[in-house]
């Protein structure tokens, strides 16, 4: 009954999708008050039956009802509750379903709080956010229903994948599809600036929280799965490059382009054709990663279950959708009027070179993530693209984009002068090179990247604390658009010397270890003390015991397991962590060596590793900071009078 | 140097014999092997380095590999060793090769268009202000002569 | 003119993707095909004091097949080579690829055998040499010691139809 009506309730949503698009769009185009007014209440129903549809789902997974095909597949009795409940986005339609619920949120979070929009323009945002809902709505009930049933019913589930058993999966996955799907509300933007013709300060004030919204989500959702993985794979890495990774970096490294080049088309009215090209290809790079994860073309670790027949549709969708955008971005872009002039060394120029620096990178990251693919496609062989070709071209793109982060803050509008800024950069300059040589020193053998990384770390800092001087100074206003441009640059330099400190500083050691015997490592002493066996709920496991130990004292006991999941058959290894904020002492158990109870032992020593994740959560809280900003929370009256100003005017 | 770390590491773990899989006991050749695998592909994973993998063909490659190190070979030598018999796809650093130009030289291209679109968008652009009185002045004059 | 670029990019790169959905990225090509099948001496399963290399070979058009007896598609594919070696064009030889030789040796016994030889390769030394990532894997070798062919997964009627029958008729079979 329940998935009947989950399934029911997602055919409405389509239709319902059908009305949004149509509709207002006609609306707009037809300047009709009354189509143009379906959009909102469309979306806000669309919303409503999908998450009915979710409800349905989340409720059969927690039921166990493995009459549905997929709670059968994914699921499994003694599964702990909270993994019944995120078992529901655990699979290719139960994710699909949850990116079809995030997309209805946006769209009617925008029917919500679009009330100081212009109704055209309202009208053309719903309505195009209508038009991609019509596709993956057709997508998850044509071929990856999550509601289709197995009859007779199966008496056991399968077991969710034990990778997937862990606490990153249950905010992972939502966090990224927020920010995966919030970029859809900038194209839509996009668009809808695109079919009105009209490009103006105004549209980048309305488009730019939305953005940032979308923007710190995703820089929320990628470092989770980063964290997920370092806890979960047990072998202490964070960032493999991936084809999956990359999928979900692409569109933040256009998304982070996006909203420098938004501030400069806000401020001052530049690079307009270039900054709806961006919202354009952010979202577009949203599809394409959809598209690389779910249809087998790229071979990866974190790939779904994969099917071509799904990825043609993926590939046509994408060829609708991106396609007709840029065809579209083509035919009207002569409409967009230039903004105006500025100067060589004038903050936006240093944008410019900030969007010239993330592209490239991005290009490289795109260019290595499709180059197997296109090599295979034209019949040339076969080729590895790893981490060495992707570390080795990122990170010298990468770092002049870092060292301008010091600059453009301190640059001013229209009309800077390089002489001003590099006297008063000068010290900071060397203070920071200094010091970031000197850092390289002290923690052990000098590696000039770690240098690198330092010197640039500590010259954003030094940069965030004279802009935060200059403004106390010189009396004037802090808004959260300030403090959100501070933190999240900030909170970038804390990652970047995260980053520089745990890639050149780590250490690990493979030992063989009997009971009763110690290691060292970055002098941490390790005692094993054997494994005794532990029943979970879902799996049975042998939990080692190791005591840590520094100078004499004891600092922790970890206890790493290996787990055998009772479903699948499957084996994991359950790493344990010690944290603190300087290091991570990491453990995980390797193989059984022989019958005396000796066992392989991977140990870690991961120096400043939280300052990673510490340094996203710092970003996505300046995110938040700068799309809360009080210039988008106009009262209604002036929202009101703004908005008849725009529909006049420009 | 190879001797002294070594010596180090020995008495430093006093009690146990370092070992990535049984099998090894030199950290010194242990090092090289750790660097030569994370660029080596794990042909029966999905995407995991060499030196991270736990599949029995993963330790039978790091197996044979310190063989080849013990045996004197050079880094060239091994890396051929493993693409004489699996081919390039073994290799995640691509090799540079004409195959792989666009590949390494790409990214280099886009920096370089990029820096091109850059000095003509910017750099070469003055700001805009407001005309002088001066030519306001030779502006009108020019006007009053084409269309008196 | 500029403004059509994207799409002309996008467009480039859709047709590729289109055709990456008929590849198989894990299907890995061989670099030892037309190159000489590696030399190798192995103690024969059942019979250690014997042994066997592809040199034993020469002048004969054979299949070097790759098992393991805990290998579910080898026994897949074992009707099929017991076909092969009933017809008597092309002798095959079995390596047993790093698995115990009495439990191979127990397995032919009682599932019969299609092989003229069957080499233990226990440390997986040989299988290395010959790029083995799994099993069951074949190679067509030559008069000359040459590897033809390398197919990877079982053999079924349709593969040895349209993979190894080309070959064998340019060999002359």
């Amino acid at each position: 009954m329940i998935p009947e009506l989950g399934q029911f309730a997602l055919i409405v949503a389509l239709l319902l999708a059908l009305v949004q698009a149509a509709l207002p769009l006609v609306g707009a185009w037809r300047n009709d008050a009354a189509l143009m007014a379906t959009a909102r209440p469309a979306a806000l129903a669309q919303f409503g039956f999908v998450l009915v549809a979710f409800v349905c789902l989340a409720v059969s997974f927690m039921t166990h009802d493995f009459s549905v095909l997929n709670v059968a597949r994914n699921s499994y009795t003694r599964l702990p509750d909270i993994y019944r409940f995120t078992a529901t986005w655990g699979s290719h339609e139960g994710s699909l379903l949850l990116w079809v619920l995030m997309l209805t949120f946006w769209g009617a979070a925008v029917a919500v709080f679009s009330r100081r929009l212009p109704d055209a323009m309202a009208a053309r945002v719903i309505g195009v956010l209508g038009l991609i809902s019509i596709g993956f709505l057709a997508f998850t009930l044509t071929t990856s229903n999550p509601f289709e049933r197995q009859l007779p019913a199966a008496a056991e589930g399968n077991d969710m994948n034990p990778l997937l058993q862990d606490w990153g999966m249950i905010i992972h996955p939502p966090m990224l599809y927020m920010g995966y799907v919030g970029f859809a509300v900038a194209f839509a933007f996009a668009i809808a600036a695109l079919l009105s013709g009209r490009l103006d300060a105004a549209w980048a004030r309305w488009s730019r929280p939305w953005t940032l919204a979308a923007w710190t989500f995703l820089t929320l959702g990628i470092v989770l799965g980063s964290w997920w993985a370092y806890r979960e794979l047990g072998w202490g890495g964070w960032w493999f490059w991936d084809p999956t990774e990359n999928a979900s970096f692409m569109p933040w490294l256009a998304g982070t382009a996006l909203i420098h080049s938004l501030a400069a088309t806000e401020k001052r009215g530049a690079f307009k054709a270039w900054t709806v090209l961006l919202a354009l290809t952010t979202f577009s790079l949203s599809l394409l990663g959809t598209f690389l994860v779910r249809s087998g073309v790229l071979s990866s670790v974190h790939a779904f279950a994969t099917d071509p027949a799904r990825g043609a549709f993926i590939l046509g969708f994408l060829v609708v959708v991106v396609g007709g955008s840029l065809a579209l971005y083509a035919w009207r872009a002569p409409r967009i009027i230039a903004g105006g002039g500025y100067g060589g060394f004038s903050r936006e120029s240093l944008l410019l070179a900030n969007n010239v620096l993330l592209i490239a990178a991005l290009g490289a990251v795109l260019l290595g993530t499709l180059y197997p693919l296109v090599v295979d496609a034209l019949g040339l062989g076969k080729l590895s693209v790893g981490p060495p070709y992707f570390n080795a071209v990122f990170v010298p793109l990468i770092a002049p984009a870092l060292f301008l982060m010091g600059l453009g803050p301190l640059a001013r509008w229209k009309n800077g002068r390089a002489a001003d800024v590099a006297a008063r950069l000068k010290w900071p300059f060397a203070v920071s090179l200094a010091a970031g040589f000197a850092l390289a020193f002290a923690l052990g053998e000098f590696k000039p990247w770690a240098a690198l990384g330092f010197f640039l770390a500590l010259w954003i800092a030094y940069t965030v604390g004279l802009a935060f001087r200059d403004r106390l100074r010189g009396g004037g206003a802090m808004p959260r658009a300030f403090w959100g441009m501070q933190l999240a640059h900030f909170g970038m330099a804390v990652g970047v010397a995260g980053i520089a400190v745990v890639a050149a500083y780590s250490s690990e050691r493979d030992v063989r270890m009997a009971p009763g015997g110690s290691a060292e490592l970055a002098g941490y002493t390790f005692v094993f003390r054997g494994v005794e066996p532990r029943e979970g709920p879902n799996f049975h496991a042998m939990r080692g015991i190791v005591e840590v130990g520094r100078d004499g004292a004891r600092v922790a006991t970890l206890h790493p397991e290996k787990r055998i999941y009772t479903a699948s058959g499957m084996a994991m290894t359950e790493a344990s962590v010690h944290p603190n904020l300087f290091r991570d002492v990491y453990v995980a158990l390797g193989e059984p060596l022989d019958d005396r109870g000796a066992w392989s032992v991977r140990l870690f020593h991961k120096p400043f590793i939280n300052w990673l994740w510490l340094g996203a959560l710092l970003m996505a809280a300046g995110g938040l900071l700068a799309a809360t900003d009080r210039r988008y929370r106009l009262g209604r009256a002036a929202s009101r009078a703004a908005a008849k100003l725009a529909t006049q005017g420009a | 140097m190879k001797r002294l770390l070594l010596a180090l590491c020995l008495t430093v773990a006093a009690g146990t014999a370092p070992a990535m899989d049984p099998d090894a006991d030199d950290p010194a050749v242990e090092a090289r092997l750790v660097e030569l695998a994370q660029d080596l592909r794990c042909l029966v994973c999905q995407n995991e380095s060499l030196a991270g993998s736990q599949a029995a063909l993963a330790r039978d490659l790091r197996r044979e590999i310190r063989v080849q190190i013990r045996a004197g070979r050079s880094d060239r030598e091994v890396i051929d060793y493993l693409t004489a018999r699996y081919g390039d796809f073994v290799l995640y650093r691509p090799p540079f090769k004409p195959l792989t130009w666009l590949l390494w030289l790409g990214p280099l291209v886009f920096l370089g268009i990029g820096a091109v679109v850059w000095y003509r968008l910017a750099a070469r652009r003055p700001a805009e202000s407001p005309p002088s009185p001066d030519r306001l002045a030779d502006a009108e004059r020019l006007l009053e002569d084409r269309h008196p | 003119m500029k403004r059509w670029l994207p799409l002309a990019a996008f467009v480039l790169l859709a047709g590729f993707l289109a055709k990456g959905l008929f590849l198989n990225p894990s299907e890995v090509p061989s670099p030892l095909v037309d190159r000489a099948a590696p030399a190798f001496s192995l103690p024969l399963v059942g019979e250690p004091a014997r042994s066997f290399g592809p040199e034993a070979m020469r002048g004969r058009v054979w299949l070097l097949n790759v098992w393991a007896p805990w290998c579910v598609s080898c026994r897949q594919e074992h009707p099929i080579l017991m076909q092969i070696a009933r017809e008597n064009r092309v002798p095959i030889v079995g390596l047993n690829w790093k698995d115990d030789a009495g439990e191979a040796a127990a397995l032919l016994a009682r599932t019969g055998s299609p092989y003229v030889a069957v080499p233990d390769d226990r440390d997986g030394r040989v299988g290395i040499d010959y790029g083995v990532t799994g099993t069951p894997e074949t190679y067509l070798i030559d008069r000359d010691g040459v590897i033809r062919l390398k197919h990877v997964g079982p053999i079924t009627p349709a593969v040895w139809r349209e993979r190894f029958e080309p070959h064998l008729k340019a060999l002359g079979l």
